[in-house]
């Protein structure tokens, strides 16, 4: 059965049924796959980071990071970073999503390969919500010499002597941990140059903490607090708000 | 309610006054629920001053627009009710194009309700001192307080507490604890409080909710807000306005305790940040801050393998148009 | 003498003055169109975006930022001028420049026949209200698909479906996409389309002006669109600076589409002004002009007023962000308040824009379906005056707790809170519309119920509000939400649908299927209110806008009014099917005059001639006259020869077609 269009009051044109019918399925059909395709790509996008499992044994698990003065992505070569380890390879992963256990004494260890940076407000160089708010700090120079050894300190001097790089914190739950860099005079200009960084050949701080994960799960997130994008209007856009480089989760798994 | 201009025939029911009288019935059984039941209850609660008025105004306010609504609504039910067009009648109504009674009245009603809420709401913003909304930089409504260099309990010494806001955490400084900062907001009872909420970067907005203060963390500016709070307890701290990715996040708890406590508090904070150098190291307390200078470095900014300093400059050192 | 009320058996369209451009028609494709503007569009960007490159080589780009803004800003304003000049927008103007005659319609497709005439630039008012119906049917689903996203993803408050860029983008989408352009969402398609028709006219002043402004919109459509490319804008639609200047790539889309829209929103004001003041028919006295058009035309002096502010503090946000000016940079001597000054100076005027002609569309829908005349005609109109010149000094209460002036404050909400008196006049001429009325409750009618519960609600929130110390704990939270999407959503998308159920028979000869209709009716209110009221309870809870983590207590409504925003999706799903099927298969006619209104558009055949009247009617009595015994029908559409120019005799600079 032949339809008519009637759009003018002069002219009619039939269009069959299966015409219309074919058309509206075809235009149904490129719209649906046009918002999928937006819905996964750019707006559930980030699901393309991987998260690093850590699990527990006896009550602990050992988180393991490290930041850098670039790093090796495609797109933003020059970011600074951070790095996760993977536990089960050891193999440094270009994310700062990971998850541990809920209620569990979280062990980290974190390299700071990059430059330091005078702080914005220095109230970041103590350290805050860690167990007894201190951190272990070791320094060491390109060649490996241990400068610094083992120093438990619960604040790190990035005003009169440049010491600082960034910081790590969990506002949500009041941790607050300024990342040390390896010492300025002695480093300047050797710091590490290829991503992800290893110990050997490159000066570096060492520094460990603990603090409890919470009871109840969730995802909490995690920043640097030392706005170094740079180019940026007061310097916390860049790396600084974008997930995989200087801001990430942590993911507290319940039992 | 004044009734149609027409003369109604005898068994014609008088709308008009079935009308008030229904409306009058529900809006003094809404009134008094709002004000007996759900007033003491009324967000956003009455630990401190400036929270009870707004609890008061909010209750004002609902007392005052319920019976509105409810007249609206009646209306409305009932005329579909009562002037639906009943099957087969393909009439027109009757031709009613105004009544000069009822717009006047109108009018002036509302006029009445509007101006009394206009004045009642001023009275409210004015008495509690600005009704624990940001002032700016220049208050005109403060809060009674005796200004000193040294807070001590017991007075009623003005506490003064500088909230800084920045990408993306809440950090406190107590210029009157030798200007120390904190990650906690912690306050005593019954003392006034003025914060100085600024920001060092883009506009964030400090929301306290327990204690019904709100005011706009704007870089180099300070927004001055009043309360003193009445109970102890927790209450959550907010951002309130749209501040980059993680705004969502930016949130954070204090705590009023008693003024003891407090004392014990600051004075343990400031002689701790006092040991280790921190407070010394310290920006010098201000009450805006620009983030692209930094006191003790001046114009010498170490940067080692070309990374900028913490401000992050707005345009690279090296490019000419930098002022 | 006879009064013509019926149009007579539809003839061939008038053809005006002679034209130029005889001969052969070029093939489909070679004449402008859409598929011209795309690739006018995609050639202008690449040329914008390397003439950018080029510019701006000698800007040290600093490693660490990655992204320079130039060549994206110059590539949208060559886009869009290459959109525009593949449509034909500057044939004419070419043409005029040059000294050769203008185009026929019939070469432009304006009048041929089938669909082809909606993909052109054409000189039909209600060519351009059709396809302003399509584009703003395909804006407000693209907004709302992103509505779901947000809702998806507030389902919980600490496990997170999108990653907090994604989700500040979708949250920025939405809003942007709803603000910037429902704004004409009535106007568009019912204002152009029915503009005419209802004051007696055959045109609008300036059509090329008007098909302008729509083809601006498809245009600031796609490069809103294309934030999502650079990963969106963490702004929202409000885009505060400095946040705004420290933003990556995505925010110059929100600034240079906001800017587009505002220039079609000028546009489209500025057409409808000189509309209306000039072109109404003889008799068309102000004190009959049906209640649309008074919306209209106020809200045209609010676009012509208010828009070129925002073009202003978009173009200065722009400057900011790729001359790298210092306007609203404070360390740098500007301040971040002059743009939430400039930015509220066009935003409040801005709501009143989108609420105002849902009024006027309401008032129409009641008088009919009452079958009485408007209450209180001289009132309406000036509610509607009042509200639009008020509306422009209100604008601090937005401002309210961001450290103005302190002083300021009880001024503005004195002001705020007089606004609600001219809008409590809506009300008023609505109730005394329905006292003693005949009621009918057909769809327009039910729609227009709900808009006054709807916006009885927000306008009442909006009074909470407008109280600055209730406003400590209002502003910003979703108080604030619930109340903006009580006005907008419940006034003016209710509104909306209240229009297109009553005016698509006569845009289309089609009517929408009635079961479906009542379906939609019903979902559509039931779920609004249920995904909408709790937002109050929330935001008095403490829970600020635009989060993605909110307070462990709040789990639970947030998860109803989630469930609930599904099921309202739902139902506007139901429109969407009862709209495609209906106008592509099931194509009920509807050609006659089913509500047996008076006013002057439901006189003509449906959809109405190319030329809307064969004579200029004469007006003799307002449209809103039911129940009046013996009353003049409205017009008279076919005067006696010598009538119109008896009328004009002696009047300087009479066109010579208006004569006999």
């Amino acid at each position: 059965m032949r339809v008519y269009v009637r759009l003018r009051s002069e002219v009619v044109k039939p269009v069959s049924v299966t015409a219309r019918a074919a058309s509206l399925l075809v235009a149904f059909l490129v719209v649906a796959g046009l918002v999928t395709f937006v819905a996964i790509y750019y707006v559930g996008g980030a699901s393309a980071l991987p998260t690093v499992h850590y699990a527990a044994s006896a009550g602990q698990v050992n988180v393991v990071l490290q930041e850098d003065p670039q790093n090796n992505s495609a797109s933003k070569p020059d970011w600074v970073s951070y790095y996760v380890q993977d536990p089960a390879t050891q193999k440094w992963v270009h994310t700062t999503l990971f998850s541990v256990p809920a209620n569990t004494k979280v062990n980290v260890t974190l390299y700071g390969y990059d430059g330091c940076t005078p702080l914005r407000n220095n109230f970041y160089s103590q350290v805050q919500g860690t167990i007894g708010n201190t951190v272990t700090l070791s320094q060491f120079d390109q060649h490996g010499k241990e400068y610094l050894t083992d120093k438990t300190t619960s604040v790190i001097n990035a005003w009169s002597d440049c010491n600082v790089g960034h910081t790590f914190a969990i506002p949500s739950l009041g941790v607050y941990v300024p990342v040390a860099s390896p010492n300025a005079q002695l480093s300047a200009n050797n710091l590490c140059s290829s991503s992800p960084c290893t110990t050997s050949g490159n000066p570096y701080a060492k520094e460990t903490f603990s603090f409890m994960s919470p009871a109840h799960g969730g995802v909490f997130r995690w920043q640097c607090l030392v706005p170094c994008g740079g180019g940026f209007l007061d310097g916390n856009s860049g790396p600084m708000q974008t997930l995989g480089y200087m801001m990430g989760e942590m993911d507290v798994v319940s039992s | 309610m004044t009734t149609g201009p027409q003369n109604e025939s005898p068994h014609e029911p008088q709308h008009g006054r079935r009308l008030f009288l229904i409306w009058l019935i529900l809006a003094l059984a809404a009134d008094l629920v709002i004000w007996f039941i759900w007033y003491p209850h009324m967000p956003p609660g009455d630990m401190s001053d400036s929270a009870r008025h707004q609890q008061f105004d909010i209750a004002v306010l609902a007392v005052s627009a319920a019976p509105v609504i409810i007249f609206v609504l009646l209306y409305f039910t009932y005329s579909i009710v009562v002037w639906r067009v009943r099957p087969g009648d393909e009439d027109d109504g009757e031709p009613i194009y105004g009544n000069t009674k009822v717009q006047v009245s109108w009018i002036a009603g509302t006029t009445v309700i509007v101006l009394f809420l206009f004045v009642f709401g001023t009275v409210e913003l004015v008495g509690p001192a600005g009704a624990g909304a940001g002032e700016g930089p220049a208050p005109i409504w403060k809060l009674a307080g005796t200004q000193s260099a040294v807070w001590a309990p017991g007075g009623k010494t003005m506490l003064d507490v500088q909230v800084i806001g920045q990408q993306w955490a809440w950090t406190y400084r107590y210029p009157q604890f030798g200007g120390m900062e904190s990650s906690e907001l912690m306050l005593p009872v019954d003392s006034p409080v003025t914060f100085h909420v600024t920001s060092l970067d883009v506009i964030h907005s400090f929301w306290a909710y327990q204690l019904g203060v709100k005011a706009d963390a704007n870089p180099q500016v300070d927004n001055v807000a009043y309360t003193t709070a009445k109970s102890l307890g927790g209450f959550t701290v907010r951002c309130n306005e749209l501040c980059g990715i993680w705004h969502g996040a930016m949130f954070n708890y204090g705590h009023v305790v008693s003024q003891a406590a407090f004392q014990t508090w600051a004075s343990g904070v400031q002689s701790k940040e006092k040991a280790d150098g921190i407070l010394a190291a310290l920006p010098a307390y201000a009450l805006t801050y620009d983030p692209t200078v930094i006191p003790q470095l001046g114009a010498n900014l170490p940067k080692v393998d070309g990374i900028t300093g913490a401000a992050g400059y707005y345009y690279p050192p090296s490019d000419p148009v930098t002022p | 003498m006879a009064i013509e009320t019926h149009q007579d058996q539809a003839e061939a369209a008038g053809s005006g003055p002679p034209l130029g451009g005889h001969g052969a028609l070029r093939p489909w494709y070679l004449r402008p169109g859409v598929h011209l503007g795309v690739v006018g569009a995609a050639v202008g960007y690449i040329l914008g975006h390397l003439l950018g490159n080029f510019l701006s080589s000698a800007y040290q780009q600093n490693a660490l930022s990655d992204s320079n803004d130039i060549p994206i800003v110059l590539g949208y304003t060559f886009a869009t001028l290459g959109w525009l000049a593949g449509l034909g927008v500057f044939n004419d103007l070419g043409r005029q420049i040059l000294g050769r005659p203008l185009l026929a319609e019939i070469r432009r497709g304006g009048s041929e026949a089938g669909l082809s005439k909606y993909f052109r630039y054409t000189l039909d008012h209600k060519v351009v209200g059709i396809q302003y119906l399509y584009g703003m049917i395909a804006y407000f689903l693209t907004g709302g698909l992103f509505a779901m996203a947000i809702r998806s993803e507030l389902l919980s408050p600490s496990y997170h479906l999108l990653g907090p860029s994604q989700y500040l983008m979708v949250v920025g989408e939405h809003g942007t996409m709803m603000m910037m352009m429902m704004s004409s969402v009535i106007l568009g398609p019912f204002g152009q389309y029915f503009g005419p028709l209802l004051i007696g006219s055959k045109r609008v002043a300036f059509p090329r002006i008007e098909a302008l402004g729509f083809w601006l919109t498809p245009a600031a459509y796609v490069i809103l669109l294309s934030g999502v490319l650079f990963g969106g804008f963490p702004t929202g639609w409000t885009g505060y600076e400095p946040l705004a200047t420290q933003a990556t790539a995505g925010e110059d889309s929100y600034f240079f589409a906001f800017g587009l829209m505002g220039l079609s929103m000028i546009l489209a004001g500025f057409n409808m002004i000189v509309t209306v003041i000039n072109y109404r028919a003889p008799g068309m006295r102000w004190s009959r002009l049906p209640m649309f058009v008074w919306s209209m035309f106020t809200v045209s002096f609010l676009q012509v007023l208010a828009v070129p502010v925002l073009v202003g503090a978009c173009y200065m946000g722009l400057m900011d962000r790729t001359f790298q000016t210092a306007f609203f940079t404070n360390q740098l001597g500007g301040s971040s308040f002059l743009y939430e000054d400039l930015f509220w100076f066009f935003g409040h005027p801005e709501v009143y824009i989108l609420a105002l002609p849902g009024f006027g569309v309401i008032s129409e829908v009641v008088a009919v379906f009452c079958r009485k005349p408007l209450f209180g005609y001289k009132v309406a109109a000036a509610g509607m005056l009042g509200v639009g010149i008020l509306s422009f000094f209100v604008w601090q209460h937005h401002l309210f707790d961001s450290g103005i002036n302190p002083d300021m404050r009880p001024l503005f909400m004195l002001t705020t809170e007089l606004i609600s008196i001219p809008t409590g006049f809506i009300y008023l001429v609505g109730m005394g519309t329905f006292w003693k009325a005949r009621i009918r409750f057909s769809i327009p009618m039910l729609f227009a119920l709900a808009f006054y519960f709807n916006f009885l609600i927000g306008g009442i929130s909006g009074v909470f509000l407008s109280d600055v110390p209730a406003d400590t704990t209002e502003h910003g939270s979703f108080f604030v939400m619930a109340h903006f999407h009580y006005t907008i959503m419940g006034g003016l998308i209710f509104a909306f649908m209240a229009g297109i159920y009553y005016w698509l028979p006569k845009m289309t000869g089609i009517k929408l299927n009635e079961k479906l209709g009542k379906l939609h009716f019903w979902t559509m209110f039931i779920f609004f209110n249920t995904t909408f009221l709790p937002l109050f309870a929330l935001g008095m809870m403490g829970m600020p806008r635009r989060v993605f983590e909110y307070a462990r207590n709040l789990e639970t409504l947030n998860d109803w009014v989630s469930i609930s925003a599904f099921c309202l999706g739902g139902s506007i799903l139901i429109f969407v099917i009862n709209f495609v099927m209906s106008m592509l298969f099931w194509r009920e006619p509807e050609v006659g005059n089913p509500w047996r209104a008076r006013s002057l558009e439901w006189q003509l055949s449906s959809p109405p001639p190319p030329e809307n009247f064969k004579r200029v009617p004469v007006i003799l009595s307002s449209s809103y006259d039911y129940g009046v015994k013996d009353a003049l029908p409205v017009a008279d559409l076919n005067p006696p020869p010598g009538v119109i120019g008896a009328a004009y005799a002696g009047a300087p600079g009479v066109p010579a077609g208006l004569e006999a």
